[in-house]
């Protein structure tokens, strides 16, 4: 117990600034996601009304990627958080889950979105996504994208530019290796650049703010966490519209 | 040929030399595999452990500075903690005491009590130290409070001052107290926690040296008391230490002692492990755990899954093993944390070879030789393999490019373990897989051959079925039955596991094995336990073993071999006592046996020179973190031990004596000493206990997510997976396989609506009103019985014309335009009976402005679709002798009729019981076509009819149910049937002669059975079940009528039931749920809830359930428990199209195709496609025909399946 305390003692200061630098990139994402939600929600009623039948397995996809985005942005969040902060004390869960709350969830809704618009446009663009379509291969591209957030948390890069540049190499690996669709790279593409440029928006606006000072650094992992997130979720989606019969997996 | 074609072709022929090696000599590939593993992973044993312990760095005393904290260039041995000054500096006393020689007349307590006396000189002495004008005040580390909640300590531990702690402490460093304290035991007891203790406690903090080597306890053998006076000081002061190190050593001279005293050693703690950290690590693992499950979740077709999956992972976990064991071999320290990576590893090297592996190697056909089916299937994937690995390397090369340090070394790694996987998977994956698939053969053959035996004719002997053709690529219309015996023999999956685990009992024995090893492991790193016991028992035999050490350098030898900078976290290192040495250099030292009369000895080893090493590696931290400091990513430094030697005499032990202290009770026998071994045997036993208890809990929890109940849906997984280019795939060994061609029942110009069949025929009606008769067997159009009503549509012209049957078409045709102007008021005022005139006008017309024009049309050009005109009609009205009947018959609906269409339809004998949306019932005769009867008491559509016997039982719209009955009789006293002469002529059939005069008679009228429209209706076993959308289903006894049971428990419209012979009852509703029901009584057997929309069917078998629903899920239940077995995903709207033809074989409609299933695991046996161009058309309906034939209507067409297999089991 002492210990516990000593902890929060000394690590309290750090990690209130951390959490405030990294929910300001998540609620970045959510922002976004609000905005597309409203933009396809319009969509998914046509679709909706379209195909009634297939209304509750929309639901249930959008709802199973709803949670995958949630469980990812807690535990993405968390990496963030640990990438300054040493030790945890007791209060850091409450915290990370008090002040913003509304992160996971707004991730959420952006990953539903996401994943529910890559197979849609798919569908659109009549070219079905077949390039390893398994569960097998989803799982891997969950591990590696994770993968990626641990090393843009953990590792110590010489500079933003190396960030920047590793990250990109690592995302459009990630894509390469599991996607390979041009759909899939548009549409990831245009999430990693209107999510970031949501996020410069609500920086300049004062709406949340960096109280980082390498605010670069954030700036430099955005892109391309966005990116290879949407790459990830588009590839979940794809897979749960495609077997939708399947008991769907969310870990 | 270009050099890719080359290349390919060179790597697919060594491939497949590789393949025939491997699968020829198995076992000695498989030992040199583990050789080479075992190898390639012997550098790991030099590798510390993972966990989170210190670590440590030794410098020289003599030279010591403060490090700066910048990072300085070459100083490449320093790691990179080693930054700026300690936390603190701790500087111990190593205070050994002992009364000598000994006296018997003293008591055990004064072997400690005067030795832990001197302490309070010690400490006098010690604060009171000046050199120079320094003091310790000035150098030692000054605390404030203790935390709050630690007000227990506050007695013991300092507070405000000098961080000094000695066994002083217990007394408040007052002698007084000491003295006149009659229990020392007790004192220092009654701090100690209770129960089990995990760190550091109060006594190893005060002592300094763990418990048990202390010396205090009423049964020291060898009476020497140790413990240390711990100093922390927050400066360095070599020469203040130097000269209070030389006083005391004057003091209390040390006469063996040979410790060295130029090394301090710096010990860096890593940061404390909490929950959160832990979530991303745990999260990943999750990650790793789905992805490996989904992966070996694929290997099929192979004797053991579990052994191949095993083998996939053992691959992929020793190829990482290799790849560090190798990357340490050749001098390169792995920096990163293992714990971390791993699973980015396993994820980058991956399983998918050794998927692609083995699926190509069951693709092979299964009559070849195993060796050669290896080759064939390495050889295959060759290309692909290679191409894949070239693809991850050169991806990897890249990555290596980042100039990370920490990437490049993954990239390192992953490269490494790619390699060495690449060489795994080659030579023990491949071997592996040749002995799964030669067990496979010979379980196969063995199995067999019972089966075989009772087998009649078709197969030679009971090798041929190894010789069957090779069913991964038949023909798309083959489908692949089992054995009977075989499929008996194949249990569930799930009880295949369970009688896996009972048989081997393989549960138990990994329990046993883990905790033994996890004892042996406790045992051996607990601080308490063998291994300082060891050490002790060593340093005991050779107290002045220390001249055999090799000298020191700068790095202590904390990682024998390994790299002192490692940062990978180390346990609680060994203490550098080797014991060879020690042994060989025994210098002859009294021994313990020899103190007992000679007086105790005070000995000094190596092991003194670090005593804290034996501590709890937790000490310092908990210590500090009392003062509220944390030690977690930083160090301290512990300087040398001062050793002091105190040799007491007896007097001076008789004068401190306290006065109870000789009438000190003789001690409770085992009090501290045994107690403490006992101690930690009830912690071994009980942490093993719960470990294993863990263990089984996390296996069982393993089991229920590994293996969930619904097992239907992987088989359809991969059946939905691989339509198209692998109809027939799932045990693709053993079965016989039989051709199936399905006969395409052509004619129906729209979609079918009604099927019906006895066995010998089949008919069809579809929406335009056609009612077509089939030969079941050879599916040859029997009769035709067009409906006039809709005839008129233009559309439905072609297929007469194609056909060439025109007969009844022109009659048709004829009355078609001989009463095209029938009045409605007039059609009913004929309903008696009354010959319509056919020549009316089309007063009372009242089609529909689309069919009237279409009417229109069709009189404009009459004698374009019938070209044979009506001559030929004549005659062959004439011939049939069903001239004078027609035209009488056709009109008697009136104008209603027209349109109304046939909801239902039954078929016995040869007669075709039709319900139409008018209410009217028909009954026609099968092979003729004609109408033998009808029946028009009712006006609400009959929506369901059930033809029993002699009976017909129809139900209606508005919730009426008839009972009809039909006489075969002379035409006497016809209600409504004028029997027209001249039927001799006709055809006598095998059931109803056509000489008879058939009635139809109503015998009972249930007005109001429902509130609603009845839905369902079914009949057998003397019963009439019909369901309805008021919620109830209601049986009626057939003979008479009567209303038995009104059966409430659903909460919707009842949308499926059925039941049969043996009394078995299932309703099925819109609200999802499944009722079965006990005839006899009317109760509630069983209430499952399967669906969500409507039960769309339900067929029961002896042991279970089907039901299909709305939501396209066909769902197995347990008939007695009311259990899901599994579930099957079907294609959006095929879902009610189901049957089972034997008791172990269902059939479900798809789109363009039916699939064959086995009911007892839910594994999909085979897909029939059943014609080009009925893709995309799904099957809405499925009959099973008593000759193991299936009709399933897709479109306008019909489909004939036969099983020929079934047909032979079930004769």
């Amino acid at each position: 117990m002492p210990r516990l305390e000593e902890h929060c003692w000394s690590c309290s200061c750090s990690t209130n600034v951390k959490s405030k630098d990294l929910s300001s990139a998540s609620w970045i994402a959510s922002k976004l996601s609000e905005m597309m939600s409203i933009l396809t929600s319009m969509l998914s009623h046509v679709y909706r009304s379209l195909y009634s039948v297939h209304s509750t397995n929309l639901i249930r996809r959008g709802l199973v990627l709803f949670t995958v985005g949630v469980l990812l942005a807690l535990v993405l969040n968390l990496l963030q958080i640990q990438r300054n902060v040493t030790l945890f004390p007791e209060g850091v869960m409450d915290t990370l889950f008090s002040s913003a709350w509304w992160i996971p969830l707004c991730c959420g809704t952006a990953a539903a979105v996401v994943g529910l618009l890559y197979p849609f446009l798919d569908s659109h663009l009549g070219e079905p996504h077949k390039f390893k379509r398994e569960w097998a291969s989803v799982m891997r591209c969950i591990a590696v994208f994770v993968g990626i957030n641990h090393a843009s948390a953990k590792l110590d890069f010489a500079n933003n530019v190396q960030l920047s540049l590793t990250l990109a190499a690592l995302s459009l690996g990630l894509w390469w290796t599991f996607d390979r669709s041009r759909s899939g790279f548009g549409l990831g593409l245009t999430t990693a650049l209107l999510a970031t440029l949501v996020a410069q928006f609500l920086v300049y606006n004062g709406i949340y703010q960096y109280t980082s000072p390498d605010f670069l650094y954030v700036r430099s992992w955005l892109p391309c966490i966005f990116f290879s997130g949407g790459v990830t979720v588009g590839n979940i989606g794809r897979q749960l519209a495609m077997g939708s019969n399947e008991k769907p997996h969310n870990d | 040929m270009t050099v890719r074609e080359r290349l390919r072709q060179n790597i697919s022929a060594a491939f497949y030399q590789h393949g025939l090696l491997c699968a020829s000599y198995p076992v000695p590939i498989i030992l040199f595999t583990s050789a080479s593993i075992l190898t390639c992973c012997y550098p790991l044993l030099k590798l510390p452990l993972p966990g989170t312990g210190p670590v440590e760095f030794t410098t020289s005393v003599r030279d010591y500075s403060i490090p700066s904290h910048e990072p300085q260039g070459d100083l490449g041995e320093r790691p990179e903690w080693y930054r700026g000054p300690p936390v603190a500096y701790i500087q111990q006393v190593l205070v050994k005491a002992a009364v000598s020689p000994w006296d018997n007349t003293l008591v055990p307590v004064d072997a400690f009590r005067s030795p832990l006396g001197r302490v309070f000189n010690l400490l006098e002495e010690i604060r009171n130290h000046v050199y120079t004008d320094r003091s310790l005040e000035a150098l030692c580390l000054q605390v404030t409070d203790l935390l709050p909640g630690l007000r227990r300590m506050q007695a013991v531990l300092p507070e405000h001052g000098c961080l000094l702690i000695s066994p002083g402490n217990y007394w408040q460093n007052r002698r007084d107290l000491f003295d006149s304290d009659p229990d020392l035991l007790k004192t220092i007891q009654q701090h100690e926690p209770k129960g089990l203790h995990t760190s550091a406690t109060l006594r190893d903090l005060l002592f300094g040296v763990p418990g048990k080597h202390t010396g205090v306890s009423l049964y020291n053998r060898k009476r020497v008391v140790t413990y240390t006076i711990t100093i922390a000081l927050s400066g360095y002061d070599a020469r203040f230490l130097g000269s209070l190190r030389t006083r005391l050593k004057q003091l209390h001279p040390s006469v063996n002692c040979s410790l060295r005293e130029d090394h301090m050693v710096h010990v860096h703690f890593k940061e404390e492990i909490g929950i959160a950290e832990l979530i991303p690590l745990v999260t990943t693992y999750i990650i790793l755990f789905a992805y490996i499950y989904f992966s070996t979740r694929k290997i099929d077709m192979v004797k053991s899954k579990w052994g191949l999956a095993l083998a996939a992972v053992v691959t992929v976990l020793s190829s990482l093993l290799m790849s560090v064991g190798l990357c340490t071999l050749f001098g390169l320290t792995p920096t990163l944390n293992g714990g971390e990576i791993f699973p980015y590893l396993v994820v980058v090297i991956g399983l998918e070879n050794v998927l692609v592996l083995t699926k190509s190697v069951v693709s092979t056909p299964v009559d070849l030789e195993v060796k050669l089916r290896i080759a064939q299937g390495l050889s295959s994937e060759s290309w692909s393999i290679m191409k894949n690995m070239a693809t991850e390397l050169v991806i990897i090369l890249i990555g290596y490019f980042t100039l990370v340090p920490a990437i490049q070394e993954f990239c390192l790694f992953a490269v490494v373990g790619l390699v060495s996987d690449f060489f795994l998977q080659m030579f023990f994956f491949t071997t592996v897989l040749s002995i799964d698939i030669r067990r496979m053969e010979l379980a196969d053959l063995n199995r067999r051959l019972p089966a075989e035996a009772g087998m009649p004719p078709p197969k030679p002997g009971p090798l041929r079925p190894r010789e069957t053709p090779p069913p991964p690529r038949p023909s798309p219309h083959t489908i692949t039955l089992q054995a009977p015996a075989f499929r008996n023999l194949r249990l569930p999956k799930r009880l295949r596991v369970v009688y896996f685990l009972a048989r081997t009992r393989l549960a138990q024995r990994i329990i046993m094995a883990g905790t033994v090893i996890w004892i042996g492991i406790l045992v051996y790193t607990d601080p308490a336990g063998l291994r300082t016991y060891l050490a002790a028992q060593v340093s005991e035999q050779s107290p002045l073993g220390d001249a055999g050490l090799p000298p020191h350098l700068g790095v202590a030898p904390v990682f024998p071999g390994g790299d002192p900078t490692s940062t990978l976290s180390v346990l609680p290192a060994p203490e550098p006592t080797p014991l060879p040495e020690n042994q060989s250099q025994g210098y002859g030292a009294p021994r313990p046996g020899l103190a007992t009369t000679a007086g105790p000895q005070i000995s000094w080893g190596p092991e003194d020179e670090e005593g804290w090493r034996q501590l709890s590696f937790r000490h310092w931290p908990s210590l500090f973190s009392y003062y509220n400091i944390t030690l977690a990513k930083r160090y301290i430094s512990i300087l040398p031990v001062i050793p002091v030697s105190l040799h007491l005499s007896p007097q001076e032990a008789i004068e401190t004596r306290h006065p109870q202290d000789p009438r000190h009770p003789p001690p409770p026998s085992p009090k501290t000493t045994d107690l403490q071994t006992d101690l930690t045997l009830y912690k071994v036993a009980a942490l093993g206990l719960a470990a294993g208890v863990l263990l089984v809990l996390l296996l069982f929890c393993l089991y229920r997510v590994l293996c969930p109940r619904n097992y239907g849906q992987n088989g359809v997984q991969h059946g939905r997976r691989r339509r198209g280019d692998l109809p027939c795939d799932d045990y693709g060994y053993s079965p016989p396989v039989s051709e199936i061609s399905p006969l395409l029942l052509r004619g129906h110009s729209m979609d079918i609506e009604c099927l019906a069949s006895d066995g010998m025929l089949l008919a069809s009606c579809c929406l335009a009103g056609q009612i077509r008769v089939w030969d079941a067997q050879t599916g040859d159009c029997l009769t035709v019985i067009p409906n006039h009503g809709l005839r008129r549509s233009s559309s439905s012209s072609g297929w007469e014309h194609r056909d060439g049957w025109d007969l009844a078409g022109v009659c048709d045709a004829d009355y078609l335009l001989g009463s095209d102007g029938q009045d409605a008021g007039l059609g009913a005022g004929m309903a008696d009976g009354e010959p319509p005139s056919q020549t009316q006008p089309g007063s009372g017309f009242d089609f529909g402005g689309l069919v009237e024009k279409a009417y229109q049309e069709h009189e404009a050009s009459p004698p374009l679709p019938f070209p044979p005109s009506p001559p030929a009609s004549q005659q062959r009205r004439r011939s049939l002798g069903d001239q004078p009947v027609l035209p009488p018959e056709r009109p008697l609906p009136g104008p209603s009729d027209w349109d109304s269409s046939v909801w239902a339809m039954e078929l016995r004998g040869n007669l075709i019981a039709a319900g139409r949306s008018s209410g009217k019932l028909e009954l026609w005769d099968a092979v003729e076509g004609s109408l033998r009867c009808s029946n028009e008491d009712g006006s609400s559509g009959i929506t369901a009819l059930a033809f029993l016997n002699n009976r017909i039982v129809a139900a209606r719209l508005n919730g009426s149910l008839d009972f009809f009955t039909v006489d075969i009789n002379k035409p006497l006293g016809l209600l409504q049937y004028r029997g027209p002469p001249g039927r001799g002529s006709l055809p006598p059939s095998p059931c109803y002669s056509s000489e008879d005069v058939i009635s139809c008679q109503l015998t009972r009228s249930v007005q109001c059975a429902h509130q609603k429209p009845i839905t369902v209706l079914k009949a057998a076993a003397g019963r009439v079940v019909t369901g309805s959308q008021d919620h109830t289903v209601r049986v009626y006894r057939l003979e008479d009528s009567c209303c038995l049971f009104t059966l409430q428990g659903h909460s919707g419209g009842i949308t499926a039931i059925y039941i049969d012979q043996t009394m078995v009852l299932a309703s099925g509703g819109q609200d999802g749920a499944i009722c079965l029901w006990d005839v006899l009584t009317g109760s509630r057997v069983s209430h499952v809830y399967g669906h969500r929309g409507d039960v769309t069917s339900l067929v029961c078998t002896t042991s279970c359930v089907i039901s299909s629903g709305l939501d396209d899920l066909i769902c197995i239940w347990d008939r007695c428990t009311g259990i899901k077995l599994y579930s099957i995903q079907q294609e959006v709207g095929c879902g009610a199209s189901l049957g089972v033809i034997s008791e172990s074989l269902l059939v479900t409609g798809g789109q363009g195709c039916v699939s064959f299933w086995d009911l007892n695991f839910g594994d999909l046996l085979q897909t029939v496609y059943l014609g080009q161009n009925s893709e995309g058309q799904g099957v809405r309906q499925l009959l099973v025909l008593d000759n193991a034939a299936i009709v399933c209507d897709f479109g306008s067409e019909l489909s004939l399946v036969y099983v020929p297999s079934v047909l032979e089991k079930l004769d």
